[in-house]
């Protein structure tokens, strides 16, 4: 049993470093400033999940209790890892590209970086 | 065992966090300056959990949490005041 636990455990914790290390290799490598955005979601999931899973395996094996505070922080990242990514699309949107760039939005409003909220949707 | 996957996850993410510094410094844009520093954030929680579990200790998880949602806020807040001028309107 310690055995098998020590394997899950080692090999979990050598899987999370090598996606880590993978996704800033991917941000340092790749060209263009939207594939790079690609890159650092390996280290969101597999990253920080494969050693969340040894710190679970672990406080299970060695102390014997079953520890939630690894769910917590797993669901919070993969909660907001979307919405920063949005943002930093929407980030080069506006700084990078002009609206004559883009294709056609499909409704009658444009992209909304660009655009005020249309009548209607606007804050009081 | 255990000891050597963790020196080997360690100095993976050490090597990690040092070439998203190499981005920092580079980046051409704002947007790669960004994803950069959330990227490092994302490592150094990685690497608290590693230390909890080298240490022995269930501690480190709260500040683990602490950073996920001080670095998430962060980046929300600054690419709201690239894209709008002002982060609460």
């Amino acid at each position: 049993m310690d055995m098998i636990g020590e394997i899950l455990i080692s090999a979990a914790l050598v899987i999370s470093g090598i996606f880590g290390f993978v996704g800033s290799f991917g941000l340092v490598r790749l060209r263009h400033t939207l594939q790079r955005l690609h890159a650092p979601t390996k280290a969101t999931t597999l990253g920080v999940g494969g050693m969340l899973i040894a710190s679970m395996i672990w406080f299970y094996v060695e102390k014997d209790q079953f520890s939630f505070h690894e769910l917590l922080i797993t669901l919070f990242l993969f909660m907001t890892a979307p919405i920063t990514a949005h943002f930093i699309a929407k980030v080069y949107m506006v700084q990078s590209l002009r609206p004559d760039d883009l294709p056609d939005s499909g409704s009658e409003h444009g992209w909304s970086p660009y655009e005020e909220a249309p009548e209607g949707h606007r804050k009081p | 065992m255990i000891e050597m996957a963790l020196f080997f996850a360690a100095s993976c993410y050490g090597v990690a966090l040092i070439l998203d510094l190499w981005r920092i410094a580079q980046g051409p844009s704002a947007a790669d300056r960004i994803l950069a520093l959330d990227t490092m954030v994302i490592n150094v929680i990685a690497l608290l959990v590693l230390y909890g579990i080298w240490r022995g200790t269930a501690i480190y998880f709260e500040a683990a949490m602490l950073i996920a949602m001080v670095g998430f806020v962060s980046t929300v807040a600054y690419c709201r005041y690239l894209l709008r001028g002002n982060i609460i309107e």
